[in-house]
């Protein structure tokens, strides 16, 4: 039997960084600047401004700790029925909520 | 008189004039209070010239920020995202106390006497009250469902009469009503079961019906104050009447119950419309087809229009309803990102904070034109000193 050995978990950390680093290329910089203003102000509206939560829970790192990136991006573009989280797909591309997601899980507030 | 005497007497009497001029009293019923929510700061404003008078930093994140006051209106207390609690002096235009009391709030209420602040935190849920003058914990109602542990976020927390607070519990779906005839010793009149997920409540102006908006179904919860043994009771029930609601983007507000002639208006959820209810049976009567989905429904103080701002991706539109003809009568486009709306204490003017373009527009609800603009940074809330007088504000 394999067992996982730190490179094999090294190469998956460098694979799972490559993934949302594609997508970051794909996105221009005066969108991103759009998703990251929509990102602070409207997420915001329910996550808070700091994403530390509102009437949503909070979107923090420590808060998203476990919780895989393309999980994340499909709540946000699909959203969750039964709670008061929308879908989004109609403000944002695929690869947009992916930038999304990783500008969350780096906790970055920073827009180009 | 020798030249530096003559200086002296002038520099005392420059001092005098300075000292009178700062000391000279003024109301402050044509004052307000402009949300800057990204920037943790609050403009001091006033009405009468529509100018901005100071700027007050320091009072942490407030998003969703909301401001009550003191009843001889010289204090706001600012209820920050943060959990923070700040009173400031209106006059002085500085801040007068601060505390940070949980870890997540959404806003608040003052007692009918004045003496007492509640705060509506999502985390830990409850609420907590402070004395009004130096912000000392009174007590805390942590907001449990049943039996279960788990907190409960609050919302819609307002004040009633007989010295009461009214709040609803968002995630266990009830409302309660805190007597706080013994400050140190609420005592709770709780009901279960009053329709899923209160995104928010309010209070009518005559502090007899509490009313909070569901997220969860179509309909309204209504519980009678002056007899709230008779349990909260259903009203507008189905109101999408089994269509597929819209995703809702922002979620709506009920911040003052909106009426004019006997005629309520409220959001529908996720829907591009507002409701009309007759208050005197608490039936829909019509409802108005509008340009998104509102956020806010507001009355001008005469009720002779309803102002209603949008959630996303609508909310650079303001529209104007006419209540005699029931009647959209202007589509405004103030800008990008209209977060909230305040009449003046008489309606000549409203006021809106129009985020992204960073500006305060003020309107002429006659003409309905804009009649100036304020700078502000990222405006949201504004709140304006005539809510001191009002019950649930």
């Amino acid at each position: 039997m394999r067992t996982r050995t730190p490179m094999t978990g090294i190469m998956l950390a460098a694979l799972m960084s490559l993934g949302p680093g594609m997508a970051h290329a794909e996105v221009p910089e005066t969108r991103q600047a759009e998703l990251m203003h929509l990102l602070t102000q409207d997420c915001g509206s329910c996550h808070g401004l700091k994403r530390r939560g509102g009437l949503g829970p909070a979107l923090t790192p420590e808060a998203l700790t476990g919780k895989p990136a393309v999980m994340l991006r499909e709540v946000i573009l699909h959203g969750l029925p039964g709670t008061a989280m929308p879908p989004w797909k109609n403000f944002m591309s695929t690869q947009e909520a992916d930038w999304m997601v990783q500008m969350l899980l780096e906790g970055r507030t920073d827009a180009p | 008189m020798r030249p530096d005497s003559r200086l002296l007497l002038f520099l005392s009497l420059a001092g005098v004039l300075l000292v009178s001029a700062c000391a000279t009293p003024r109301g402050t019923g044509d004052l307000g209070i402009v949300i800057e929510r990204a920037a943790g700061s609050v403009q001091v404003v006033e009405t009468t010239t529509r100018t901005r008078l100071a700027r007050v930093s320091g009072l942490g994140d407030l998003s969703h920020a909301s401001v009550v006051y003191s009843r001889d209106a010289r204090y706001a207390y600012v209820f920050g995202r943060d959990g923070g609690l700040t009173k400031v002096d209106m006059l002085r235009r500085r801040i007068e106390k601060r505390i940070v009391q949980a870890g997540n709030a959404v806003g608040g209420a003052i007692s009918q006497d004045g003496r007492l602040i509640a705060v509506s935190n999502y985390d830990p849920g409850g609420v907590k009250i402070f004395t009004a003058d130096t912000l000392e914990l009174v007590a805390d109602i942590p907001a449990g469902s049943g039996d279960s542990a788990r907190r409960s976020k609050i919302v819609g927390l307002v004040d009633a009469p007989d010295r009461r607070f009214v709040f609803s519990l968002f995630d266990a779906g009830e409302i309660w009503v805190a007597d706080m005839r013994t400050p140190r010793q609420p005592r709770l009149q709780k009901f279960s079961n009053i329709g899923k997920l209160p995104y928010d409540g309010t209070v009518t102006p005559d502090g007899r019906y509490y009313i909070a908006g569901l997220f969860g179904e179509d309909g309204l919860a209504l519980l009678d104050l002056w007899q709230p043994d008779k349990g909260v009771r259903r009203v507008l029930d189905g109101y999408g009447r089994g269509q597929e609601p819209l995703p809702v983007f922002k979620m709506p507000h009920m911040d003052y119950w909106a009426q004019s002639g006997g005629l309520a208006y409220v959001p529908a959820v996720g829907r591009h419309e507002v409701l009309m209810i007759d208050q005197k049976n608490w039936t829909e009567t019509a409802r108005i087809a509008v340009a998104g989905q509102p956020v806010f429904v507001i009355a001008r103080p005469d009720g002779r229009q309803v102002w209603v701002n949008f959630a996303p991706p609508d909310n650079d539109t303001v529209q104007v309803i006419d209540t005699l003809t029931l009647k959209v009568i202007r589509t405004l486009k103030p800008g990008k990102a209209v977060l909230h709306m305040e009449f003046t204490p008489r309606g000549e003017n409203v006021w809106l904070s129009v985020r992204d373009e960073n500006r305060v527009d003020v309107y002429d609800t006659e003409t309905l034109e804009r009649v100036t603009s304020l700078l502000a940074d990222k405006p949201s809330g504004i709140f304006f000193t005539a809510r001191a007088q009002r019950i649930g504000q």
